[in-house]
């Protein structure tokens, strides 16, 4: 896993609420069996004026002026804040991925779908969950401002903004703790091999039919 | 003891390990496995240098990207290039690794996953079972705990046979009551994501409970924890009854003899007890549950087929009224539209909600004698796996189908979300027994509005939405 301790960076906003991983990455990319090359093709289907396929190159393709991310002033966002419930739907962790490849390293929203949020903490994208009035707030100051730039701090738990405002965000300790050190979670959990093995040695007896 | 929800019995029943700050490392007993999310998790797992835990957990099949009509030309059927690469990384996969049972492109048995997990008896109650898939939230009809997960976590219970995963809260959705005529599984569900949004369930396990629910089939219990999902909640569950053990009996891979019996005395405990608290109950009366229609990019955008469109200009939420706004322009509805004059091009009975045998016999009965309307581009149905095919063909479903109009595809889950050549052209709009009517999801620009497979072969018929309770 990749490790997340702070960054600061410029801000995109994304005012739709409810934006689901089909939008964040849709179906035709996720015939990749592979783990990279999905950041060209985040929010494809918003991003760009034609219809992508794998195997395009996609620098050739006509952009949608009037998406967010095609705005020349948010070129380089590496901090997204959203509306509730983003990433909603498909379990697909080509969302993550494409958010991570595209640039992004944290989502601001007021709220996150379940599968999503997990996805992402496997992968070292950090999604901070503030109050929407917060949140809210800013989107106004994002777009009033050409060049607003966030810094993000998962030690503190605290997001700070360029007029030195902090807002502090709850974090799960044990997403956090993993996310800090980068841990490799399945080496974490195969030291456990033992007891993982007890376990089974139980289950055996307890519920024979499931071996 | 204190009283415990099903829930809590399923989920302490798997606890290996207390890690840390509420983490549990919880034991997975089926890891169901499809091609487009494993093949990152194999090879991280190759990368790593280690091997499957159990292999014998795993029951894998390919259902995305498999084509439902030109079989004959067999693995050249899939005309895409890098979707037959993905399929045939799974043959691949499966062949180096190895699994409990395999369900191949072209198998007899092949089918949507979370069709073939039941009907194989590869998902049984009191279980742990996951999936690279959302959807996974179907097999809780059976009584286990069951939720999707990403490809990360698909690596993890490879090689470790377990997840790190916290508890959640968990909310008792109670119906009670008859449904009336010609109501489903499907309006139920879409009624209570009207009712708690699509975010309702988010950090929540649901339970189904309700008079209404016990009157439910098995495959109706299916439909119901299918669409957890798209209520926010990774996983939905029913408790055990009469029907789950006598729907579970002399399945290929449920067991059989003496420990079929210790197993049913086990299952038979599967239900919460009596004065279980839940940290939420939500109540829906059964009587007045009509059949539902989607008009939105959401599933919380549901409304019944005697409603109209909504006016954004009524809602007074400006993130709400902003994405109403863009949920209509998508659609390319008015306000105030009657669902009734809503003209679907193109119809669609199948996915893993709506592609059982049951699913299949309700739909036939309301085109049976008929045809589809002359504006219907296409109507297809698309049986959830080899095993439904078959039992159609043998029940003559198949014959009424196509006599009406439809055509009769293969298995797997097609025009759901379009990863093979079913697919909706932009701007067509279509009549879907699938769960998610998200912008794009059944082909860019495509429209989707989300229906019980009887209010799909109605629509078929009218050629526009129409009340099936009336129509017959």
């Amino acid at each position: 896993m990749e490790r997340f301790v702070r960054s600061e960076g410029l801000v995109a906003p994304m005012d739709r609420a409810n934006v689901d991983t089909d939008a964040i990455i849709p179906k035709q990319y996720l015939k990749s069996i592979k783990r990279t090359g999905y950041g060209p093709n985040l929010f494809d289907e918003w991003r760009y004026l034609d219809h992508g396929e794998p195997g395009m190159d996609h620098s050739k393709r006509p952009l949608n002026p009037e998406f967010v991310l095609n705005q020349p002033r948010y070129r380089g966002a590496t901090v997204l804040i959203a509306r509730e419930n983003f990433g909603c739907g498909s379990s697909r962790e080509h969302a993550p991925w494409a958010l991570l490849q595209y640039g992004f390293q944290a989502v601001i929203a007021p709220s996150f779908a379940d599968i999503f949020y997990t996805n992402s903490q496997k992968n070292g994208l950090l999604l901070i969950r503030l109050d929407a009035k917060i949140v809210d707030r800013l989107f106004s100051e994002a777009r009033d401002a050409e060049g607003y730039r966030l810094a993000v701090d998962l030690e503190r738990q605290t997001v700070t903004t360029p007029g030195g405002e902090n807002f502090s965000f709850d974090i799960d300790p044990f997403a956090k703790h993993c996310l800090l050190n980068g841990l490799d979670e399945i080496g974490l959990t195969l030291e456990q091999a033992d007891k993982i093995r007890a376990f089974e040695a139980k289950q055996r007896e307890r519920q024979p039919w499931l071996f | 003891m204190t009283a415990r929800t099903l829930y809590d019995k399923l989920w302490e029943s798997h606890i290996v390990h207390e890690v840390r700050d509420g983490a549990t490392l919880l034991y997975i007993d089926r890891h169901l496995v499809h091609e487009v999310t494993s093949p990152q998790a194999y090879e991280g797992l190759k990368l790593a240098g280690r091997k499957p835990w159990r292999v014998d957990s795993i029951v894998a099949t390919a259902d995305h990207n498999t084509p439902t009509r030109n079989w004959e030309k067999g693995i050249a059927g899939i005309a895409d290039p890098v979707s037959r690469l993905q399929v045939e990384t799974l043959d691949r996969n499966i062949k180096e690794y190895g699994a409990r049972v395999y369900f191949p492109f072209l198998d007899k048995q092949q089918g949507i996953v979370h069709v073939i997990g039941p009907e194989q008896g590869a998902t049984l109650p009191g279980m742990t079972l996951v999936c690279g898939d959302s959807h996974t939230s179907t097999h809780g009809a059976l009584g286990c705990l069951a939720f999707g997960i990403g490809t990360s976590e698909v690596e993890h219970v490879l090689a470790t046979q377990c997840l790190v995963v916290k508890k959640t809260k968990c909310m008792n959705i109670v119906v009670e009551g008859a449904l009336g005529r010609g109501i489903t599984a499907k309006d139920v569900i879409l009624a209570i994501i009207g009712k708690i949004g699509s975010a309702g369930g988010t950090g929540y396990t649901l339970e189904f409970t309700g008079n209404a629910i016990r009157a439910l089939s098995m495959e109706g219990r299916m439909t119901l924890c299918n669409m957890s999902i798209e209520a926010g909640a990774r996983a939905g569950m029913v408790a055990v009854d009469d029907k789950t053990i006598e729907y579970v009996k002399g399945r290929p891979l449920a067991p059989k003899g003496p420990m079929w019996d210790r197993a049913e005395a086990y299952w038979r405990t599967l239900a919460s007890d009596p004065g279980a608290q839940f940290d939420k109950v939500v109540m829906l009366d059964a009587a007045s549950i009509e059949p539902q229609v989607t008009w939105g990019t959401n599933p919380q955008m549901v409304t019944t087929i005697d409603g109209k469109v909504p006016d954004p200009a009524q809602e007074k939420d400006p993130v709400q009224r902003e994405w109403i706004t863009r949920a209509l322009k998508y659609m390319a509805l008015k306000p105030n539209t009657p669902i009734t004059e809503i003209r679907p091009d193109k119809v669609f009975i199948g996915a893993c909600t709506n592609s059982r045998i049951e699913d299949l016999r309700v739909a036939a009965q309301v085109v049976k004698g008929r045809r589809i309307a002359a504006s219907i581009k296409l109507a297809i149905v698309v049986p959830g796996s080899g095993r439904v095919k078959r039992q159609a063909e043998q029940e003559g479903l198949d014959k009424i189908f196509t006599a009406a109009g439809f055509e009769w595809r293969e298995p797997g889950c097609s025009m759901c979300l379009g990863m093979n050549d079913d697919q909706l052209s932009p701007g067509e709009r279509c009549a879907s027994t699938s769960n998610r009517n998200f912008e794009g999801r059944q082909g860019p620009g495509g429209r989707t509005h989300l229906v019980s497979p009887a209010m799909a072969a109605a629509a078929a018929i009218a050629g526009h939405f129409v009340d099936v309770r009336t129509f017959n």
